[in-house]
């Protein structure tokens, strides 16, 4: 098992070349250019652009460039400054925190929604509850997260807080704590919560179609036990694999989200990242998401092997 | 919801007068797509304390159904009892509750099934699915339990049972998982253990031994057993009657010495003379013409007229009652006389 990890972790390292110098590579070549952005309106004076362009290693070739980044960030921890001057490493530091709860958030809601949603349906499969919840997670995946954002933050954050009198979800920032996530890591958790519904419910479905199904009652057992204890033990494993690939997801997702509500996490940075040009911000922070991919998909093979003892890893 | 018909149920070791279990004029149907698919059609059979009742016939004869309409095991729907009963000591247990029927299930009337690989639960220890019997039913700690599922598989004689009872499904033979099955069916002591093909997914030298194991395990235990096979094979050395099941009905039920000696009914028949023997090597192995009827479009009259050698014009039309040969055994056919005797129709 040891050595099976260390083999993952090595196996990382390409992937996590390959994507920093995609993203890298993708910013490079983007029209406009950053020193001019940076100024806006005004004309810089070309000597003092060309000294940043200096600075900032602007006028050599892109694989050069690209040295010079990544060699900071695994030789030093330095991911670089933006073209204000601030440290990246210190920028992010802060937002990824906002992200990660926010990430989180979501991921619990999608567990404990998805999970009790798509059993219920599975147990009364073919009924109306059946019917019903399939049609509502049919319809969540359909409408985009930016329709879904908009229309909740109006009817549950302004509508609502006009009606009752007092806010019930804040509509934007991070400043209340859990309760500023709710809605937004809801909204984010949207169309996660449908797939993983379904998922549950067709994994649930099938296993409980299972000979040990019949064995266990047979034995005796009550439904609550078969269902609960038999079933559900075996269903869990494609439900775990879509879960933790969906933790990456649900951080790449936050783009979107965080912009709607205002929340000052990674997402919202990379957003504007891109717009501004700043490469160090857009590759640091892809380079962060593509290491929580690959952290979360290894504890997810390292649950599988708890999950079914049928996998062994060498 | 404390009352039930389950305390009309002698304890266990008080057995009544009559028989330990009677199946009577039982009828299972599914609704499909297609229709209604009559897959057990007023089978009746009974057993007896020590007595193993075989109960033959080729796939969907309706004989696992029966098994599993007997268990409370069907799915209900598509699975659907329109008449018949099950009675166990006297109590009819398709009347009984849910609640009451999970009593039976698995302390007095267990099953084993063909496939143990795909029977047990591929993510538990063995050890925890056999002392599972022990903490639902008897409260055990997880700790007794485990004790007693070695011990068990002691009993059905698994090598190094102590060792291997942390081991997954997965990590045995075939052999050994049907054992694993068995102990965990016998854990509690059944009264009734019905064995669905339990050997047809071995190789022949372990079905022999899992059979030595059964009836050994019976004669030990005295529980009546129904042994759901198509192997004619199997059944001479073990069962003492033998119900041969064709489309859903019984066609013959008889002791093992008569429908060896002489079977009353054709399908009877042909499922003899179709067993290799060393004796006829060299011979062409003698076959029953034509395939099973389709449950949704059987022939009228009798089922099996279409491959019938024995075939006269009312086969075709007159379904034949059971009828009965001499006071113990039973044949639904017209001519079982000509079949007894052996005349070709």
């Amino acid at each position: 098992m040891g050595r099976y990890i260390i083999r993952r972790l090595i196996q990382a390292i390409p992937v996590l070349l390959g994507a920093t110098l995609f993203i890298f590579a993708i910013v490079f070549a983007l029209p406009g250019d950053p020193v001019e952005a940076l100024a806006g309106e005004k004309r810089l004076d070309p000597n003092i652009v060309a000294i940043i362009r200096d600075q900032y290693h602007l006028n050599d070739p892109l694989l050069l460039q690209y040295w010079y980044y990544i060699s900071g960030v695994f030789l030093h921890g330095d991911f670089g400054k933006t073209f204000a001057g601030v440290s990246v490493s210190q920028l992010m530091a802060g937002k990824i925190q906002v992200t990660l709860n926010l990430a989180l958030v979501a991921l619990v809601m999608e567990a404990v929604i998805g999970v009790v949603l798509g059993l219920w349906a599975a147990l009364r499969r073919g009924r109306a509850t059946d019917t019903a919840i399939l049609a509502s997670t049919l319809l969540l995946i359909s409408v985009p997260t930016l329709v879904t954002g908009f229309v909740l933050q109006l009817w549950l954050g302004v509508w609502l807080k006009q009606t009752v009198g007092f806010e019930v979800f804040p509509i934007a920032g991070a400043t209340q704590g859990l309760k500023s996530y709710l809605l937004p890591g809801f909204v984010l958790a949207g169309t996660s919560i449908a797939y993983l519904t379904r998922l549950t419910r067709t994994s649930l479905v099938e296993t409980l179609r299972s000979d040990y199904i019949r064995t266990a009652t047979a034995k005796g057992l009550s439904r609550r036990r078969v269902v609960g204890r038999h079933g559900l033990r075996n269903a869990l494993i494609p439900m775990v694999t879509y879960l933790g690939a969906d933790l990456g997801a649900l951080m790449g997702g936050a783009v979107i989200t965080e912009t709607i509500f205002n929340l000052p996490g990674i997402g919202l940075q990379l957003y504007q990242g891109v717009y501004l040009r700043e490469q160090p911000i857009v590759v640091g922070i892809v380079t962060i998401l593509v290491l929580v991919y690959i952290v979360a998909n290894l504890v997810v093979d390292m649950l599988y092997a708890v999950l079914d003892p049928r996998i062994r890893y060498e | 919801m404390s009352k039930t018909s389950l305390d009309e149920l002698p304890a266990e070791g008080g057995r009544g007068n009559g028989p330990l279990l009677d199946v009577d004029n039982l009828h299972v149907e599914f609704a499909t797509r297609a229709g209604v698919v009559r897959a057990v059609n007023g089978v009746s059979y009974s057993l007896n304390p020590g007595e193993t009742v075989a109960v033959l016939g080729e796939s969907g004869s309706g004989k696992s159904v029966t098994a599993q309409a007997i268990m409370g095991i069907l799915d209900v729907p598509p699975a659907r009892i329109p008449q018949g009963e099950v009675r166990f000591h006297g109590t009819d247990l398709l009347k009984l509750s849910e609640e009451a029927r999970t009593q039976v299930r698995g302390q007095r009337i267990a099953m084993i099934f063909q496939d143990a690989l795909s029977a047990l639960n591929p993510v538990f220890t063995v050890g925890w699915q056999i002392s599972e019997m022990f903490r639902v039913h008897r409260g055990m700690s997880k700790r007794d339990g485990m004790k007693k599922a070695v011990e068990l598989m002691d009993k059905v004689r698994i090598p190094a049972a102590k060792q291997r009872v942390n081991d997954y499904p997965h990590q045995f033979s075939g052999g050994m998982r049907q054992r694993i099955m068995i102990a965990m069916a016998i854990a509690l002591d059944p009264e009734v253990l019905i064995a669905d093909e339990p050997t047809t997914a071995l190789d022949v030298t372990v079905q022999a031994q899992i059979m030595e194991l059964l009836a050994e395990l019976q004669r030990e235990s005295n529980m009546g057993m129904i042994l759901i096979t198509h192997d004619l094979g199997v059944v001479a050395d073990v069962a003492d009657k033998i119900a041969v099941m064709y489309a859903g009905r019984i066609v013959e039920n008889a002791s093992v010495h008569d429908i060896y000696k002489a079977p009353a009914h054709p399908y009877t028949k042909g499922l003899l003379e179709s067993i290799p023997r060393v004796d006829l090597k060299g011979h062409e192995l003698y076959a029953i013409k034509g395939l099973p009827p389709n449950l949704l479009d059987m022939p009228t009259g009798c089922a099996f007229h279409p491959r019938c050698p024995y075939r006269q014009d009312d086969c075709v039309t007159d379904a034949p009652p059971l009828y009965e040969i001499g006071g113990t055994r039973n044949s639904a056919c017209h001519y079982w006389r000509e079949v007894l005797d052996g005349d070709q129709g």
